[in-house]
């Protein structure tokens, strides 16, 4: 597949022996106690024979730690070009190995958008450059980002694009997303779609429930994605094209990407974490970081999305990292832009409100959060099988953490979770068998 | 509090319980502190000859007014408001101001305060802004109107009007009717009512009129002719042409027609029912002039009260301040 390349560190070109850990890989349904041996940037072994190891091993004692394929995002806001004063693809990347990334992919909403190769080059190089975490381009949909006509698809494929998508705004026209996905299919490349009828939405800032009701806010409505959701759906059925939808929150999302699956229609979908702990409740006290995209729901929604992400009818997690600078975040809620940073947080939220209450275990986690994302967007990743890249995180459960935005990679400072322990941590990230982070 | 000597007694005593030195909404306020705020309203009308004379309670003290949506009345009831008390006020409005450069809100408010205020009266088209700015800000912070949020000081004035004609609210039957979607007054009326026992109705176009309130346990009515005969009270919202951007209803000839408060309606009401309007009122909209200008109209009466009203909050919250 597709690597971003070169590193700035050293060439580690030794074996690497991570031993004492908890290897978990879901792509061969692997939970236990093991040794993983690299060599030459790539899995060479679990669990060798101790002659068969080179004379010059290093090792990396994991005790205490799981071993994982590097966590993999659909979705990421790097913001550079154009907005930088929000994140740069520097920055992203800093963020995204410290949440446990080794893979990511950027979204195409810069200033200008990626609606052409050579944007896709300039994204490419800046990441080749920051030797940080792999960035994978996703392109626009559409030329410009308007959603009008679509954007010259196949050379942004050639450029090295992995996936289109216009988000985080949506396609509303139907026709429009029929025809990409028809077209897409010579080659073989994802649609993502972020679910939402735009007059629906209608300006809205916070979940349209009970307590925009009572705090006087202009709602979301939940129909606002539904409706969305249905259309991408039927439309994938018939193009037989490959739609990810997401991330979705509602329980009518939920619904029908499951009765969709259950007839044999190939469709994916992701949640954000934020979707799956914090309720519209979060909005009483009218703070911005609280605006975030899609909207902290109610109650309900929260414990179907739960349900739904440890079923697997939602296939993935993605970070929905959205960051927006201080400055704009300072604002009031009109004002505001949605938007949060989440890269940093995303494993321990998981770990924290799903892993440890007991709705999922950490081999179904790191499938949401690595394997799966890789699958989805068609990606290197996910995986631990022998001869895969060696992109590799190590993960202390049981570490406790209080969230400071001041304290984040990212520019953005702005969490949902500050100020809240949460359990988990990142103790390394590897790509291709070489530290990238370490705590 | 005055500047008279210790010997001579105070002229008003100041309420030990109240120790708020924010009015942001009526929500969280419990029975006991509305009830104050009511009770020193009266008082302070009373002293002050029904808001017209000088009562140095404030002298030294400066209210500022930082408007960020249109208003004159408010905004000028509450600078009577603190006038009558003996304190300096001072003017922000954004049109023309440093917000059209580019300053945040915060920035203004905190620069307004570095000039010496003991009170930030604000109003914003934003729900939330007076609490953000109560985190960032030592003065007092009054709530004149965060969007449709809330609106304290106005249900404070239209349940002292109440409690003039009629003794108490509890037990009564208030209708709030028209745009409460968008309306912050009818949320300040719907905490305070609610809180002080009377029985509330939430009266409109189902566009406009959520299922939700019902959710939370209010009655909820559609047809204004169906709830007319029960009421004790009608508060008159006015439509609100300039926050609403897809029209919730057909026409204004129709609204009319379903929710207009005419002279037919009234023969249909109780014999002492009050008719109260937020202001200002659209004639022939939600009210004809008969009405307006008949003898159950209360709406200058509200007008007045909304001084005292200003007054208590303006004392209360200084006093708090000055314990803190």
């Amino acid at each position: 597949m597709q690597d971003t390349g070169s590193s700035n560190l050293p060439s580690q070109s030794d074996p690497l022996l991570i031993e004492n850990g908890r290897i978990i890989d879901p792509s061969q349904q692997i939970d236990r106690q093991g040794r993983l041996l690299i060599i030459e940037g790539r899995v060479a072994a679990i669990d060798p024979n101790d002659g068969d190891l080179p004379q010059s091993t290093r090792t990396i004692d994991a005790a205490n730690l799981i071993v994982a394929p590097g966590l993999v995002d659909l979705g990421v806001e790097m913001r550079e070009p154009g907005f930088e004063e929000d994140e740069t693809i520097q920055s992203a990347g800093l963020a995204a190995l410290a949440g446990g990334y080794t893979s990511v992919l950027c979204t195409s909403n810069t200033s200008p958008p990626i609606d052409s190769p050579g944007a896709v080059e300039f994204v490419r190089q800046k990441a080749a450059r920051a030797a940080g975490v792999r960035v994978h381009v996703i392109g626009c949909l559409s030329k410009n980002r308007d959603g009008e006509q679509m954007a010259e698809l196949g050379l942004l494929a050639e450029a090295g694009a992995v996936a289109f998508s216009d988000a985080p705004r949506s396609v509303p026209n139907d026709a429009l997303l029929k025809r990409a996905l028809d077209y897409c299919r010579m080659f073989n490349l994802p649609i993502f779609d972020r679910p939402e009828v735009p007059d629906l939405a209608n300006q809205g800032v916070a979940h349209d429930g009970r307590t925009a009701l009572i705090l006087g806010l202009k709602g979301l409505p939940t129909e606002a994605e539904d409706l969305a959701v249905a259309r991408d759906v039927r439309l994938a059925e018939a193009t037989s094209g490959r739609l990810h939808v997401g991330p979705v929150s509602t329980m009518g999302a939920v619904d029908m990407i499951r009765r969709v699956k259950s007839r044999g229609i190939d469709v994916t979908a992701s949640v954000c974490p934020h979707n799956l702990c914090l309720s519209d409740q979060e909005l009483r006290s009218f703070d911005a970081r609280f605006k975030v995209h899609p909207p902290l729901r109610s109650e309900r929604h929260v414990e179907t999305l739960q349900q739904a992400v440890a079923d697997g009818t939602i296939d993935a997690i993605q970070s929905g990292h959205m960051p927006r600078s201080r400055e704009k975040k300072m604002n009031d809620l009109d004002l505001s832009p949605f938007g949060a940073a989440t890269l940093e947080t995303t494993l321990a939220t998981i770990n924290t409100f799903l892993i440890k209450s007991g709705t999922m275990n950490w081999l179904s986690a790191i499938e949401r959060l690595s394997t799966s994302p890789a699958r989805i967007a068609g990606v290197a990743g996910g995986t631990l099988k022998v001869g895969a890249v060696a992109d590799v995180v190590l993960i202390d459960p049981n570490r406790e953490w209080t969230v400071d935005g001041n304290q984040f990679y990212s520019r953005c400072n702005s969490s949902t979770l500050d100020g809240h322990t949460l359990t988990g941590e990142v103790a390394m990230t590897l790509i291709n068998g070489e530290t990238r982070y370490s705590r | 509090m005055t500047n008279a000597p210790t010997a001579t007694p105070p002229i008003i005593e100041f309420p030990k319980s109240w120790t708020r030195r924010h009015l942001l909404d009526l929500e969280s306020l419990d029975a006991d502190e509305i009830t104050t705020i009511l009770d020193t309203a009266q008082q302070l009308k009373t002293l002050t000859n029904d808001c017209k004379s000088k009562l140095p309670l404030l002298v030294g003290k400066t209210c500022a007014n930082l408007f960020f949506e249109n208003s004159t009345r408010t905004r000028n009831s509450f600078s009577l408001a603190a006038k009558r008390l003996g304190a300096d006020t001072v003017e922000f409005s954004s049109s023309g101001s440093s917000v059209a450069k580019g300053e945040t809100f915060v920035d203004t408010a905190k620069t307004i305060e570095a000039m010496g205020v003991d009170w930030v009266v604000t109003r914003h088209s934003t729900p939330g802004t007076p609490h953000l700015l109560s985190r960032e800000l030592k003065c007092s912070v009054l709530n004149a109107g965060d969007g449709p949020h809330d609106h304290p000081t106005q249900g404070l004035l239209d349940m002292l009007t109440i409690r003039q004609h009629r003794g108490s609210i509890k037990g009564l039957t208030v209708a709030l009717v028209g745009d409460i979607a968008h309306s912050r007054t009818a949320r300040s009326n719907i905490w305070g009512l609610s809180k002080l026992g009377a029985n509330v109705i939430i009266c409109g176009p189902p566009t406009l009129v959520s299922p939700r309130w019902a959710e939370l346990g209010f009655e909820v009515a559609h047809h204004l002719d169906d709830i007319l005969p029960r009421c004790d009270v009608l508060n008159l919202l006015r439509i609100q042409f300039e926050r609403q951007k897809a029209r919730p209803f057909p026409s204004v000839h129709e609204y009319a027609a379903l929710y207009a408060m005419n002279g037919e309606r009234m023969r249909k009401a109780k014999d002492d029912i009050l008719i109260m309007a937020p202001g200002p009122i659209n004639r022939g909209v939600e009210i004809t002039p008969e009405v307006a200008d008949g003898p159950h109209s209360v709406i200058l009466e509200q007008v007045n009260n909304g001084i005292a009203v200003r007054m208590a909050a303006l004392w209360l919250l200084a006093g708090a301040n000055q314990t803190n």
